[in-house]
């Protein structure tokens, strides 16, 4: 850095969200000590509230777009959306989690705090400003998740599922370094705005430093890969999301994803955007690759958790296709694509957290059968699910295909749009199968559901549930923020 | 009268009737029937000023409504309705109330869903026949998929899922194509509204591609040979409701897809590739015909039955785009797209009507098997006497509706190509072939078992409901007039556009 550091207290109000959710972590952690088990309520009601109150303060907050901390820190419209998500999914995951976490013995103090740590993590890197902020919010975020996987110690499964996410996972930042390393000795500068005038610079006239900056460019792309979880970096994703205790996994499958889009924005279009001819190949590489072992691998699948995690793989191929596009337009279409996910898979986990509450682990398709006879309504919200992840209209989750096609289209990328089409169909074959096992097949045990009596989870469920068609129908104003973040009208 | 609001109406009566139905629980079958059955009389009612209020001279679109619908992608909710349509969205809410009522003794499972199924998807289909936006049609036309998905698996027969998982893949399969096509011509024409992408100037190689996306999407759901094969699966394994709506509706929509899409956006391609079409045409109408001739199971004949007549629709369109092409012979092509569109209208009758008159012996009986009939006129008089009618207007009978369309379009495919002519009236022999032999083995001769001996004949509900159907055949069959009046403009407007060269 060439300016000296100066601290300006101005920065701190821009990152005031931020504060907030730091102060009120520490806030709970200490108060959560000296709570007896039967109190761990109060932890859950602090936890959301200080979510809560960290969205109410990004919405409040009237701040033109900025950097702090000498450009370390961006606010902007992009970094407002994505907060703003990332929130309300941590937030869902509190309220889905906890009667899943006391039932096994697992609603500990230390579930709500790691989550937090995790999505303040996930703050810090939708907002990066130089490749310092992108690494330290990713291992704020990807550590206490590692912890979060293994939160179920005495599971052998969670255990094992841990230490592969924890070894991968570590050499994927091990990657990212690396590449980050490159860029660094390429460009001379860790801050993303300078990086990108050096990038731009380096592939137009002067030819110095080209092979360090393409060097470095495929390891940032490995270690968003791996970040994704897009093949070939996936093999993480199902023993994870199957070893995970399900609520671990619905914060996985949520939070993280609109999280690792933020930094896939940040790092690619922020400080590579110059080298977009390169990034763009090999995107649609990883894109087409992740299409077609998610949905094939998916295919094979008796477990629903396994069968949901190739399905991930799958659904952030789509996602990078929107990426791939390198315009605004592309940008917000992989961004409302990360949010129609998480809205849509948060309603899939919830339907086996529900299951689950049951008192067995409801986590093989066969448990789902007959679902329809023992309770409609929540076959019909695992419907809706099913059928926003195939992509059927008039689901959010069409909606949010429609945008990455037509926004890989837009790019000349046709045969990666044919590949996804014809994957889409694949995909079909297996969410198809959820809904015939809860509807066309007879339930062993004929009667009603016991339901838990837990209803802000139960209303959520519905609501989240509603909310596929109700946002399929009018979706309007949500890709219109989130065109506005990138500047579109 | 205001009728601005009138498609809507239309559209989202039925939908959220269905949601409704649907909320009166599972034990209270009869309060579900009577509010089902109230419903759908009433969209049908509703429906109706849309025929009266219609100005059939001007043949453009009416009861136009237009909202935005998401701005960022220029997308509307924009609706209206020709002559074309209105026919379509008629046979449609006629159809459901027959379809509700034919409901009525023979699901006992689950029929709040049941119902509720049918009414939400009779307002996905009229949304299908009054969208003008791309996007919104594309919505409906898919959208339809998870009620029928959903029909046939819960209520259908032995292979049901099977059947139900081949209808749904086969169609994605087709559409999604199609929604690229779509895609494509959003981004050129920057607008999803289907006038203005049948502006939109196209190289001959674009429309060659947009061409064949936009058949996978049509000819799939049609279907056409050689992509029929799930159509006799999911008919069978259908319930009476799900045969009678997929044979009377759904299909039309591939056909209205065809004179929606392909013609006027892709006009060039479509005429270069019209051989194609016609070649399937032609086999469907004769090679299937030939299938059908060996069937086993009366729902599978009937379903190959109607592969081969939809073979008359995509005929009819096509020949006529050839005969505007190559001639200019405005009034034979005018002939060919008429022949066709009173086809549609007519084989939704019949087909419906069959389908329907299976399903009153399959309640008795519960087999389908034609060996496991013969002699039912000895029991049932009544039901015979339908079944003879329909069948005559099955195989083309003058008098009845099946004749109108299939001869109009055999007199246009005459002034392109007598041979296609020749081959096409060769349905008239085999179609008459496979029905008659169906009457004569099902219907007369000797009571063939104790079964057959112990029938009992129509009571007054499905006494309403096949006179209903053979009311609607007989009109048609001998004063097709209000039929043509309605779309006589709007057929003409499209036949018109067919000279149109757009390419560039």
């Amino acid at each position: 850095m060439n300016t000296p550091m100066s601290f300006n207290l101005h920065d701190v109000v821009l990152m005031l969200p931020e504060t907030f959710l730091l102060g009120a972590i520490c806030a709970i952690l200490l108060i959560d000590l000296f709570l007896k088990p039967a109190q761990r309520a109060i932890t859950h009601w602090l936890s959301l509230a200080a979510v809560l109150g960290t969205i109410v303060l990004i919405a409040v907050d009237a701040e033109p777009a900025a950097t702090a901390f000498n450009g370390m820190y961006i606010h902007d419209g992009i970094a407002a959306v994505l907060r703003i998500f990332v929130l309300g999914t941590t937030g869902t995951v509190f309220v889905y989690a906890r009667g899943y976490l006391q039932d096994r013995g697992l609603h500990i103090g230390e579930f709500y705090l790691l989550s937090l740590f995790a999505t303040l993590g996930a703050m810090v890197l939708v907002s990066a400003g130089s490749l310092v902020t992108v690494y330290l919010g990713l291992e704020l975020l990807t550590l206490s998740t590692y912890a979060l996987v293994a939160i179920n110690r005495d599971s052998a499964l969670s255990s094992e599922a841990a230490m592969k996410y924890f070894v991968l996972g570590a050499l994927a930042s091990g990657m990212l370094l690396y590449g980050m390393s490159m860029i660094y000795g390429a460009t001379g500068t860790l801050d993303l705005k300078q990086i990108q005038a050096a990038a731009i610079f380096a592939s137009g006239d002067v030819q110095q430093h080209q092979a360090l900056l393409a060097f470095g460019l495929v390891f940032l792309v490995v270690g968003i890969g791996f970040k994704f979880g897009v093949a070939p970096f996936h093999m993480w994703i199902p023993d994870v999301y199957q070893g995970a205790p399900t609520a671990v996994t619905l914060f996985i499958g949520t939070t993280l994803k609109i999280a690792a889009f933020g930094m896939a924005y940040r790092l690619l279009e922020g400080g590579l955007s110059g080298m977009v001819g390169h990034w763009r190949e090999m995107l649609a590489v990883l894109a087409v690759a992740s299409l077609v072992i998610g949905n094939i691998v998916a295919i094979a699948q008796t477990n629903l958790k396994r069968m949901l995690a190739y399905s991930t793989i799958s659904h952030m191929g789509f996602l990078l296709m929107g990426l791939l596009n390198g315009t605004p337009t592309g940008y917000a279409a992989a961004m409302f694509y990360a949010i129609a996910y998480a809205i849509t898979a948060s309603v899939a986990f919830g339907g086996i957290l529900l299951l689950a509450r049951s008192g067995f682990e409801a986590e093989d398709i066969d448990d789902f059968k007959g679902l329809n006879q023992r309770n409609p309504w929540y076959a019909l919200v695992m419907l809706l699910a099913m059928a926003s992840l195939a992509g059927v209209p008039p689901l959010f989750g069409f909606f949010a295909k429609l945008l990455v096609l037509k926004a890989a289209l837009d790019a000349g990328m046709l045969w990666v749009v044919i590949v996804a089409i014809v994957m889409a169909i694949v995909g079909a074959y297996y969410y198809l199968r959820v809904i015939k096992v809860m509807y066309f097949d007879v339930a062993e045990d004929k009667s009603a559901l016991v339901l838990p009596r837990d209803l802000p989870f139960r209303w959520l469920l519905s609501l989240n549930g509603a909310a596929l068609l109700v946002l399929g129908l009018f979706w309007g104003p949500l890709i219109a923020w989130c065109y506005r973040a990138f500047g579109l009208s | 009268m205001n009728l601005t609001h009138m498609l809507s109406l239309v559209i989202w009566l039925p939908i959220v009737g269905g949601a409704l139905v649907s909320l009166t629980g599972a034990g209270r079958a009869n309060t579900a029937r009577w509010l089902a059955l109230g419903i759908a009389i009433l969209t049908f009612v509703v429906s109706i000023p849309l025929y009266t209020g219609y100005d059939a001279a001007s043949g453009t679109m009416q009861f136009i409504e237009s909202y935005i619908w998401i701005a960022a992608i220029a997308a509307n909710y924009h609706l209206g309705a020709d002559g074309i349509s209105i026919a379509l969205i008629l046979l449609t809410t006629f159809t459901t109330v027959l379809v509700i009522l034919g409901a009525w003794d023979s699901v006992h499972d689950k029929v709040n869903q049941y119902l509720a199924a049918f009414l939400i998807l009779e307002g996905l289909m009229i949304g299908v026949f009054a969208a003008m936006d791309a996007l919104l049609f594309y919505v409906f036309f898919e959208g339809m998929l998870i009620p029928m998905f959903i029909i046939i698996g819960i209520w259908g027969g032995p292979r049901r899922v099977y059947a139900t998982l081949k209808f749904f893949l086969y169609t994605f399969f087709g559409s999604i194509f199609m929604l690229v096509a779509l895609i494509y011509l959003y981004l050129h024409a920057n607008s999803w509204e289907m006038a203005d992408m049948a502006k939109l100037p196209l190289s001959a190689s674009v429309q060659a591609w947009l061409f064949f996306a936009f058949l996978a999407g049509f000819a799939i759901k049609v279907p056409m040979w050689p992509v029929h094969t799930w159509l006799p699966d999911a008919h069978v394994e259908a319930p009476t409701g799900g045969s009678v709506i997929l044979a009377a509706i759904m299909l039309k929509i591939g056909g209205y897809g065809f004179i929606r899409f392909s013609l006027p956006i892709v006009p060039d391609a479509s005429q270069e590739y019209a051989w194609v079409v016609i070649a399937m045409s032609l086999i469907a109408v004769i090679y299937i015909g030939f299938v059908a001739l060996v069937q086993e199971d009366m729902k599978k004949l009937i379903a190959y039955s109607s592969v081969a007549h939809m073979g008359f629709v995509t005929l009819g369109l096509f020949i006529s785009l050839a005969l505007v092409r190559h001639g200019g012979n405005n009034q034979a092509a005018y002939l060919g797209v008429s022949g066709a569109m009173v086809q549609m209208i007519s084989h939704g009758f019949i087909s419906g009507a069959m389908f329907a008159s299976v399903g009153v012996i399959y309640d008795r009986m519960h087999t389908r098997m034609i060996k496991d009939y013969g002699g039912v006129v000895n029991t049932m008089p009544w039901f015979a006497a339908f079944w003879v009618l329909f069948s005559m207007a099955n195989c083309g009978l003058p008098g009845t509706s099946g004749f109108v369309g299939e001869f109009m379009v055999i007199l246009a495919s005459f002034q392109m190509n007598p041979w296609v002519s020749a081959a096409a009236a060769f349905t008239l022999i085999i179609g008459a072939a496979y029905t008659l032999w169906l009457v004569k083995r099902v219907i007369f001769g000797e009571v063939a078992n104790d079964h057959v001996a112990h029938l009992t004949d129509i009571n007054p509900r499905e006494t309403l409901m096949l006179s209903a159907f053979a009311a609607a055949v007989l009109l048609f069959g001998v004063w097709p007039a209000p039929l043509t009046h309605l779309m006589d403009a709007s057929i003409k407007q499209i036949v018109d556009h067919l000279l149109v060269v757009k390419a560039i």
